[in-house]
């Protein structure tokens, strides 16, 4: 039962007068601009408003209100930049934020209370505690993401690829949130540039791993704290004596029912069936390829010497339409670029071993991924992928899920990033732990001035060895030492 | 090391989640002059603990403890593993150039910028324990009852630590003018009883580390207005590389003695109309490793904490967190980004790699394509953790909203 087609085009045509609208505005945001803009939010952030509760909550029940009232033009603005299909909207974008939002504005007061830590006999008399304060002035690119939860002034910079969804992002949030201290700036390469230019207090990247390296770089120059969320080319290791028929829907699902690859955590390599009807290309549960540039590229993979014709299901390209097949390559050149690079894409190379435990090989031999799946029923198998494996999270006889987790943090390791976030990680990763002590003036040893005497050290090597025993027999003079 | 279980919702069932802490691998921990031997085996431990591999890099600045690790930790520890290269700028730049999991830095905020530059080229995670100019907010009237133990504290602490080049050494003090002069006294009395009365006589101090750091030192006592701010010491020898306890009475704000990271025995006070105007000025410069205050107010303490931002907070005491194990030790913005001590060096060198296991049954066919409203629904449920009616939807018991066709 599928949703008609002829209302969709009348959203889809709507929302392509807007997008032409804000084409026609002056998009001139240089260097100047992003200094005047980082200066307009330190001070809102000095005034020191988004440091409290209320502006929080407020900021994060507004968000879960925008994703409910607003839930249909944000579909239609990623079918218009994805082909999106409304269900994969829904569950891969608009519910995880809902629940987020949901998770955060009951955990907040939790979250923001002080740690109380013991301390040591070395310091008694003494209390202290962690306390959780906001870095300050956020930069957060290519990604929905809800710093504000930490009490953040935030600069939110839409991925230009997705051009429906970056305008009614800017839009929504202006009509949902504070934007005296929330921004969305738009734009590409030369905004970028501008907002990277600037000092910020953190700064959370979502993308690849050669414009990881250029944030990276650009935050060195300010010793600015980073979040990259990249991406790499994910793993599935199917054992054989699994429930193949589980096992393959759930490897669909992962990979061709993600934005048709196009998901950090995707399925790149494996192996399975179909869920997308005899003719997948007309099939309107599929995304298409974001832009031109990216079919092209993924045709390239596809037409090198000696995958071509290693091709066992689908390879039909509409380049027209920005639409691939889900396609399957069976046992690819390991060297070739489709077995290097990371897809992001609906082709599945499948690499077939003579023993399982090869493919831990295969997967070592390449950068860490983000996600590393592995399908069986095998214990001790589960173990050694779980010990030997590196990867940015693992997920056992099935995919993607992990995601989903609140209580797991979500993030990179190597070439596939570096910080974490979902659920209380996203707070911790836009604050700062900052460590309070408190002591008193009473009970002031002379032991910790000079003149640095003989005693007064063999009095400070039994305080701190911690034991108070040792400690009563030095005070005494029974010492040995 | 045992993976920490995290809780997991029905829906998801059956399922187990843990994350599970995995070493990054080649590790570089590249260390300071100052705490030479503690500041090479902090780290250390912390690394070892999380199971990489490790280089060291001693700071060329203090030799005899860069040989005396170089030669001993080979005795003790796995040198397969864990080796120690000692060397200058080019060792360092030569090693920054290889590709490592994650790079421990302690040391000023210009290198630091170098190392993460050098470790982006990699996408290698950072550690960076830097400096900033750590105040000292001295609420004279509120500890007046204290004012000895907590002068004989200020006065160690920053001339015991290293002869002031400590990263969370007091730099500077803040304090209502008309108290000012009854400090200096009083300092004056404690620094004479502790260290001599002299730069012949001095004791119980350190030296500073080298010429170029001295001279640098020296500099800020030749500007000839922060010269006329001296109320005590200012002496120096440079044969020995001895510079007095010495206190400054207001320099200008826009000196280098109070723009740069002193690192060094000098001490300026700033004094102000009332002490809370202190937050102000700490608010206006780059935020430091440490803050510190002597003060018995309550309220005043509160302001402090959430009004400021330092790496940690220390009141009526200086120097001492650095005990606390329980403490995460580590700066924010140019004082640094990353912690350590304790659990949290454990931390600073693991991956936490969530891990979540699932069975095969049931599985609900509602996650597949082709989608349709009946699995809407049933995720839209899911995710609102609505187990009720999930159920009654399952079982076709529940009403929900169908698309037209």
């Amino acid at each position: 039962m599928a949703f008609s087609i002829q209302t969709l085009h009348n959203f889809s045509a709507s929302a392509t007068i807007s997008v032409m609208e804000e084409d026609k505005r002056e998009t001139s945001f240089d260097a100047d601009q992003a200094g005047i803009l980082v200066k307009e939010l330190k001070s809102q952030f000095d005034s020191g408003k988004t440091k409290t509760y209320e502006w929080r909550l407020a900021q994060l029940e507004s968000l879960s209100r925008m994703m409910d009232e607003k839930e249909k033009d944000i579909t239609e603005a990623l079918y218009k930049d994805l082909s999106k299909p409304e269900f994969e909207a829904f569950i891969a974008e608009i519910s995880m934020i809902k629940s987020s939002c949901k998770l955060a504005v009951k955990e907040l007061k939790q979250w923001m209370m002080p740690e109380k830590v013991k301390t040591p006999l070395t310091t008694y008399p003494s209390s202290a505690e962690i306390v959780s304060e906001p870095l300050g002035i956020v930069l957060v690119i290519s990604t929905w993401n809800y710093p504000f939860s930490a009490g953040n002034a935030v600069v939110l910079k839409p991925s230009e690829i997705a051009p429906a969804t970056s305008s009614l992002l800017a839009k929504l949030l202006e009509e949902y949130v504070d934007n005296t201290s929330i921004k969305v700036i738009e734009g590409a390469v030369d905004e970028t540039s501008a907002l990277l230019e600037q000092k910020w207090d953190k700064i959370f990247y979502t993308g690849s791993g050669r414009v990881g390296r250029i944030v990276m770089a650009a935050a060195a120059k300010h010793l600015t704290p980073v979040v990259l969320e990249l991406g790499g080319k994910c793993p599935v290791v199917v054992d054989s004596d699994v429930n193949l028929q589980v096992a393959a829907r759930r490897i669909i699902a992962g990979k061709w029912g993600c934005n048709n690859g196009q998901t950090c955590t995707a399925v790149d390599y494996s192996e399975l069936n179909e869920s997308f009807g005899k003719n997948p290309m007309e099939s309107k549960d599929m995304s298409r390829i974001v832009n031109l540039y990216h079919v092209t590229r993924l045709m390239k993979l596809l037409e090198e010497d000696g995958v071509s014709d290693k091709i066992v299901l689908g390879g039909e390209i509409d380049e027209m339409k920005l639409k691939i097949a889900p396609t399957i390559v069976l046992d690819a050149p390991e060297d070739s670029a489709l077995m290097t690079e990371e897809i992001f894409g609906p082709l599945l190379p499948i690499v077939t071993v003579e023993k399982i435990e090869e493919s831990f090989e295969v997967i070592k031999s390449k950068p860490k991924p983000l996600a590393a799946y592995l399908f069986t029923n095998n214990e001790q198998l589960k173990n050694a992928f779980v010990k030997n494996i590196s990867a940015g999270g693992m997920l056992v006889n099935d995919t993607i899920l992990h995601l989903t987790v609140s209580t797991l943090p979500f993030g990179g390791v190597g070439e596939s990033g570096m910080g974490y976030y979902h659920g209380k990680f996203s707070f911790e990763a836009f604050s700062h732990k900052k460590a309070v002590m408190y002591r008193s003036f009473d009970g002031d040893s002379s032991i910790r001035y000079p003149p640095y005497t003989p005693k007064k050290l063999k009095l400070l090597k039994s305080l701190m060895s911690g034991n108070f025993f040792q400690l009563i027999l030095t005070l005494v003079g029974w010492s040995k030492d | 090391m045992a993976p920490k279980k995290a809780g997991m919702r029905l829906l998801f069932f059956p399922s187990k989640a843990e994350i599970v802490p995995e070493p990054y691998g080649l590790v570089l921990i590249m260390t300071s002059w100052n705490f030479p031997l503690g500041l090479a085996l902090e780290p250390l431990i912390g690394a070892i603990a999380a199971g990489n591999v490790i280089v060291i890099k001693p700071s060329e600045l203090a030799p005899a403890t860069s040989s005396f690790l170089a030669n001993t930790i080979p005795q003790y520890l796995d040198n397969t593993a864990i080796k120690v290269i000692e060397g200058g700028p080019e060792a360092s730049h030569r090693l920054l150039q290889q590709k490592w999991d994650k790079i421990f830095y302690t040391g000023s905020p210009r290198v630091g910028r170098i190392v993460m530059t050098e470790a982006a080229k990699h996408l290698t995670p950072v550690t960076l324990e830097l400096g900033g100019k750590c105040p000292l907010i001295f609420d004279y009237s509120s500890i007046s009852s204290n004012l000895k133990v907590a002068v004989r504290r200020l006065t160690s602490a920053k001339w015991g630590s290293c002869s002031g080049q400590a990263c969370i050494a007091i730099d500077y003090v803040l304090m209502e003018e008309k108290f000012a002069l009854s400090l200096i006294d009083m300092l004056k009395r404690i620094i004479t009883r502790l260290y001599g009365e002299n730069i012949g006589t001095l004791v119980n101090i350190t030296r500073i580390v080298n010429k170029n750091h001295f001279d640098r030192i020296c500099s800020y006592l030749k500007d000839p207005v922060v010269a006329a701010s001296i109320v005590h010491g200012g002496s120096y020898d440079e044969e020995k590389l001895l510079i007095e306890p010495t206190i400054l009475l207001n320099p200008p704000l826009d000196s280098a003695v109070m723009n740069e990271e002193i690192f060094g025995p000098i001490l300026p006070i700033v004094t102000l109309k009332n002490i809370q105007e202190s937050i102000e000025l700490i608010n206006s410069r780059p935020k430091p490793l440490a803050l510190y205050a002597f003060t018995h107010d309550d309220a005043f303490k509160n302001r402090i904490v959430s009004e400021t931002s330092s790496g940690s907070v220390l009141f009526n005491d200086v120097l001492i967190h650095y005990l606390c194990d329980e403490l995460p030790f580590g700066g924010i913005g140019q004082s640094g980004m990353g912690r350590y001590h304790g659990k949290y060096s454990f931390e600073a060198f693991s991956h936490e790699k969530p891990v979540l296991y699932r069975g095969y049954y049931p599985d609900l066919a509602a996650r597949y394509p082709p989608w349709n409203a009946f699995k809407m629904e049933f995720c839209r449920l899911g995710y609102n953790v609505d187990y009720l009616n999930l159920a009654l939807h399952l079982l076709g018991l529940r009403r929900y909203p169908k698309k037209d066709d």
